[in-house]
């Protein structure tokens, strides 16, 4: 912001002391699970400084439930899924992006119909189908409703349609296919793109809950978010510093992600919100 | 330019080459279509003809009934109980998070000390599962030992069993969703405050409009369209956050904090309703199609000035 309304002298204490207020505020759930991990179960409502440091409570977490299991599962789903979503949103999007067709307006505004209603709407027919299927309770099962993202589609067509179309032609003409154009001319002009869609799909399935609760049943296919939902709600009682080991846990990852790639993270979620 | 004298050779290249481009169009957008078809459009309309089906029970197979499932919605206290519920989870969490949004944004694009720490403070909540982060706030509303309750202790005062009394219920869950969304939706705001040109600042100081001036007279205007971005989400957002619900109170106390997506997830997979379920959808998607009405139709116009 410009200098001239920039806050001087005690506006600018105020300001920076309510700034600092609402992040503690907002920073406090997390920092109190780090505390209740981190100490022994008789430190989750104690607070004093020269506490026990322990590990315990992650080892107790590990051992109570098959996470493992659940990190697997979630790793498969989230990779998978945005894997297939990468290939069909590509080609898609060029589809939108660089062919005109009969019916290409038509189509395109059913596709972003998804945008609204989403799948995890639609949970009661989802699940009918998974059983047609015969998927019910397995990974792809959870992947598959997403797999074809309008989002991922309304993204990716902007960019393309931003490539200059001198360099598809130069490439044409030097005899490329046009899948071949794809990969090399538009995909590496799109890679911004492709790293913030990667991101918000990765958290996005990483932390999905309603949908995996529904058409999983077993621990073989269960991704953390139920695993954690099934540990913290049936086996702990209330031992508060095993959850928060848990709950810590299941969040590392994509925490960590974040603080490492903080400014990747703000961006991709911005690009992608900014249509 | 003088068009050259048809060549039937050469149109029916054309026409070859018109149609070789078709076909590779559709097939790039097959499976893309065929998915959004199998799980969007398909089950959007499937919803609407099951909500005017009975279901299906062993020995008595679905028939058509018309409208009974809405007439049995309409006569539901507990649909309109989650009606009331969700109206209200949305007045607390849309105006709250987006003027929280709004104001984090400000602090932040001001040059004050930490503001690096103060903006990642703002916007980790965003990034954790909600699964997660409603156990640790479970524990921040448990009575006596909770952390809310020995604050309070502290003062001497006896808190509410916050999420165990219909009167405080809603509101411990709504706090949660503003806390959760306020973040993701202010960087959005820091985005748009960034692209205003600093000569407006300096023209309207020089007018002596006062900082509060400058804010509700060219800042807040110019963030128009954000707003409405901003807004969409977050509407959308008070019909489908619910997985904290799951942890924190699953719906109770009394249906208290029964809203409409969970109260379909009840009816289709622990009661097993599911033409009833359909119809509870029908009103959902009839609110969310509403909501992008809104959005294309109304809003768009009015705030596209530029």
């Amino acid at each position: 912001m410009s200098e001239v309304y920039a806050p001087r002298g005690w506006g600018k204490v105020a300001e920076t002391a309510g700034a600092w207020l609402l992040a503690i505020v907002w920073i406090a759930p997390l920092a109190y699970a780090v505390w209740t991990a981190f100490h022994p179960s008789e430190f989750s409502t104690r607070f004093e400084l020269f506490a026990p440091l322990t590990l315990d409570n992650f080892k107790r977490a590990w051992e109570a439930a098959p996470f493992a299991r659940y990190f697997l599962n979630t790793f498969l789903l989230v990779t998978g899924v945005l894997a297939c979503q990468l290939v069909l949103c590509t080609l898609a999007a060029f589809a939108f992006a660089r062919y005109e067709f009969p019916g290409a307006t038509v189509v395109f505004a059913l596709v972003l119909a998804q945008l609204m209603i989403m799948p995890d709407v639609l949970i009661v027919e989802n699940y009918k189908t998974m059983n047609r299927l015969g998927v019910l309770d397995s990974i792809p099962a959870i992947g598959l409703p997403y797999v074809a993202s309008a989002f991922g589609i309304f993204l990716l067509r902007q960019t393309f349609k931003m490539v200059p179309k001198e360099l598809d032609d130069a490439a044409r003409v030097e005899g490329a296919s046009p899948m071949q154009v794809l990969w090399r001319v538009y995909v590496p002009l799109g890679r911004p793109v492709y790293i913030a869609y990667g991101l918000v799909s990765v958290s996005y399935h990483w932390n999905n809950f309603l949908w995996p609760l529904i058409v999983t049943n077993s621990v073989e296919s269960r991704p953390l978010t139920v695993g954690l939902q099934v540990f913290s709600s049936t086996d702990q009682g209330i031992d508060w510093a095993i959850i928060c080991a848990a709950t810590l846990m299941t969040s590392a990852p994509l925490l960590i992600g974040f603080l490492l790639f903080q400014r990747q993270f703000v961006q991709s979620f911005m690009r992608a919100g900014i249509k | 330019m003088k068009r050259p004298p048809a060549n039937p050779a050469v149109s029916r290249l054309q026409y070859r080459t018109q149609t070789r481009t078709w076909i590779h169009a559709w097939l790039m957008l097959g499976p893309s279509l065929a998915l959004l078809i199998l799980f969007t459009h398909w089950p959007a309309v499937n919803t609407l003809i099951d909500s005017l089906y009975s279901t299906p029970r062993p020995r008595r197979p679905a028939r058509f009934v018309g409208p009974a499932n809405f007439e049995q919605m309409m006569a539901d206290p507990i649909f309109w109980q989650a009606m009331w519920n969700n109206l209200w989870f949305a007045l607390g969490t849309i105006p709250t998070s987006i003027a929280l949004a709004l104001l984090m944004a400000v602090w932040v694009n001001d040059r004050i000390a930490g503001r690096t720490l103060v903006r990642m403070a703002y916007f980790t909540p965003t990034v954790l599962p909600m699964i997660a982060v409603a156990n640790i706030w479970l524990f921040f509303y448990t009575p006596q030992y909770g952390l809310l309750a020995q604050i309070l202790g502290v003062f001497g005062i006896t808190g509410p069993n916050w999420l165990g009394s219909n009167e405080t219920a809603l509101f411990a869950v709504t706090v949660v969703a503003v806390w959760k969304e306020a973040g993701f939706f202010m960087i959005f705001y820091l985005a748009a405050l960034q692209t205003i040109s600093p000569s407006l600042a300096e023209a309207a100081a020089l007018e002596g409009a006062s900082r509060w001036t400058y804010f509700r007279r060219i800042q807040f205007p110019l963030l128009m369209p954000t707003t409405l971005f901003v807004l969409v989400n977050a509407v959308i957002g008070a019909f489908r956050t619910i997985d904290h619900i799951f942890v924190m109170t699953r719906g109770g106390p009394d249906n208290a904090t029964a809203l409409l997506l969970f109260y379909i997830y009840q009816v289709g997979f622990s009661f097993w309703d599911t033409t009833y379920a359909a119809a509870l959808t029908v009103v959902l998607l009839v609110l969310l199609g509403l909501l992008a009405l809104i959005q294309y139709g109304v809003l768009e116009r009015r705030v596209h000035y530029r």
